[in-house]
């Protein structure tokens, strides 16, 4: 009894010891946002949320974030669309190649991304497409959709077919089972899907390095200015904004579907 | 009585509704085209181009792409500095998701079967808060951690230890990379063990079997397919990731990620950036099939 005791307390410090591995970067760099000086040393000796308001009037900052949520916002679209038609696809039916759709799906977020990236790229210059705002959005899509498909085939396998049934069965058309039963069963997962799709690609760096030519992106732009050095305070600021703003949709994700489910969005398929 | 048919009673049953409730195949067909066009269309056939242009060449005089099919470029990865960078990215990703597994392990286990509800609920948000984080503010914070004048040498100076002075090097590298994917690698383990029924494990312990025959015999071969699973992330984000080792690597520290970013962005030779990608797919398709063999993809 006594051993299990004092095994039970070393587990509990490795899991104390893992926290703090996992929140220490997090916390520092939010610090280091609010640091008067110039060059990064620790202690902070003074506060400031000068950098904030310095990065707020980069016209280089506004542009590349505003390309991010342009391109978040179409490549979430397409997402929505083809991962919610796979998973209604996928779901219930029983075929030959079902779990190998699954594996496709994932596969552009389980392959390394610059795979992806020099794929697209060699694609496009074969093809002769520029890069644009669209090459962007076809790269993030890719990777995405895989993300709302996990939401909504996870949703799906909790609700009964029998609802569906009994709404055909009354003299519903598809279209009306399909506007009053089957989306408000699956809202939540969507919203969720989409959240996170966004999430994900507003983040991305190393697909988008490939496809967006000159444009830039708020994480290239970040990549960019990280390896330059010479406005890191400004960095500082920008980087940390966006670990606390890309916590928003994360968490209300995870309300809305559970952490649990949001933890595993991006994991390889679950059994459906 | 007189049974009505739906279609007597005033109510038109829609020909193409029907069709698709009952046609489970043609409605599969029609869900899944999208998708999967999509997918042919634009990633596999974009994978499909890579892998001849990754036969191709570039024209030293014109510095156009040949279209000519040669093996010239994996000759040159053969060659020179590239198995050196190879060997090197392989054994880095390995050492990562050895250090993840470990690292992840007990606290999956204590996630899963130790914590009660409330805590096990905060402890997973705990996980995703820090895999769904900002991906440069992650690898970003370990410049600010590492480097000369940064918390770590700070906090060992304090402690009167000398300085590790750990930045800019290859062990930086390691931890970076071990940090940002350890949520990766808790997550399908806490899947695995969760799933484990506590009956098992009391009938080990009633058998006789001590807390450590138990670890061994029961819960590490019921969680191993999740620790596969946790490990392609582990190991294949690492295998072609190029921003780590240009911001916290060193000297040193080149990777196939930025032999591949390099050779296409700066050095404009995009058929041996091609065939440079080719490596980490040969050796993620050995990896994916072995993994398939362990029956990681039943366990999530």
């Amino acid at each position: 009894m006594r051993r299990s005791g004092l095994a039970r307390a070393g587990l509990w410090m490795w899991v104390a010891g893992v926290l703090l591995f996992l929140f220490v970067p997090i916390i520092t760099i939010v610090l280091f946002s609010f640091d008067a000086s110039k060059i990064e040393t620790w202690p902070i000796r003074s506060w400031t949320t000068h950098w904030y308001s310095v990065a707020f009037h980069d016209a280089q900052v506004r542009s590349s974030f505003l390309l991010s949520i342009k391109a978040a916002t179409l490549a979430t679209l397409i997402a929505l669309l083809l991962g919610s038609l796979a998973a209604f696809g996928v779901h219930r039916a029983r075929f030959f190649g079902r779990d190998s759709i699954s594996l496709l799906l994932i596969l552009p977020l389980a392959l390394p991304g610059i795979i992806t990236g020099v794929a697209l790229n060699s694609a496009f210059q074969y093809v002769g497409i520029p890069l644009s705002l669209w090459t962007i959005v076809i790269g993030h899509a890719t990777f995405c959709i895989v993300v709302v498909y996990n939401n909504v085939v996870a949703r799906l396998r909790r609700t009964s077919s029998t609802l569906l049934e009994a709404s055909a069965d009354l003299g519903a058309t598809g279209l009306q089972t399909l506007r009053y039963i089957t989306l408000p069963t699956i809202a939540t997962a969507l919203v969720s899907g989409a959240l996170l799709a966004f999430a994900l690609s507003f983040d991305e760096v190393i697909v988008t390095t490939f496809t967006a030519g000159a444009q830039n992106t708020l994480p290239i732009w970040i990549f960019g200015a990280i390896r330059l050095g010479q406005q890191l305070p400004e960095v500082n600021a920008v980087v940390a904004f966006v670990l606390i703003i890309m916590f928003i949709p994360i968490l209300i994700a995870a309300r809305l579907t559970g952490s649990e489910n949001v933890v595993r969005s991006a994991e390889p398929s679950r059994r459906t | 009585m007189t049974v009505v048919a739906p279609e007597r009673a005033g109510r038109r049953v829609n020909p193409v509704s029907a069709a698709l409730l009952r046609r489970t195949w043609l409605r599969t067909t029609l869900l899944l085209s999208p998708p999967l066009a999509w997918f042919l269309v634009i990633y596999l056939a974009s994978l499909a181009i890579m892998l001849v242009t990754s036969l191709w060449s570039v024209n030293s005089f014109t510095q156009t792409v040949d279209h000519t099919l040669t093996t010239q470029n994996f000759h040159q990865i053969a060659t020179g500095a590239y198995p050196t960078i190879i060997g090197r990215t392989v054994l880095l990703a390995a050492l990562v998701t050895i250090t993840d597994a470990i690292l992840a392990f007990p606290f999956a286990y204590a996630m899963a079967r130790i914590a009660k509800r409330r805590t096990q609920r905060l402890l997973l948000v705990a996980v995703l808060l820090p895999l769904w984080a900002s991906y440069l503010a992650k690898i970003y914070a370990w410049i600010a951690i590492l480097e000369k004048g940064g918390t770590l040498n700070w906090t060992f100076s304090k402690l009167g230890l000398p300085l590790p002075n750990l930045g800019f090097t290859n062990a930086a590298m390691w931890i970076a990379f071990t940090y940002i994917w350890l949520p990766y690698m808790i997550v399908p383990i806490y899947g695995a063990l969760e799933r484990i029924p506590g009956s098992l494990l009391e009938a080990s312990a009633d058998l006789g079997g001590s807390g450590l025959t138990t670890l061994r015999r029961v819960l590490l071969p019921l969680a191993l397919p999740g620790l596969v699973a946790g490990s392609i992330f582990t190991f294949s984000l690492t295998l072609g990731d190029y921003v780590t080792p240009l911001l916290v690597g060193g000297a040193n520290s080149t990777l196939i990620g930025n032999a591949i970013y390099d050779n296409l962005l700066t050095g404009g030779n995009l058929p041996l950036a091609a065939a440079l990608a080719v490596v980490p797919i040969v050796i993620m398709v050995a990896y994916l099939v072995g993994a398939k063999r362990l029956g990681a993809f039943d366990a999530l």
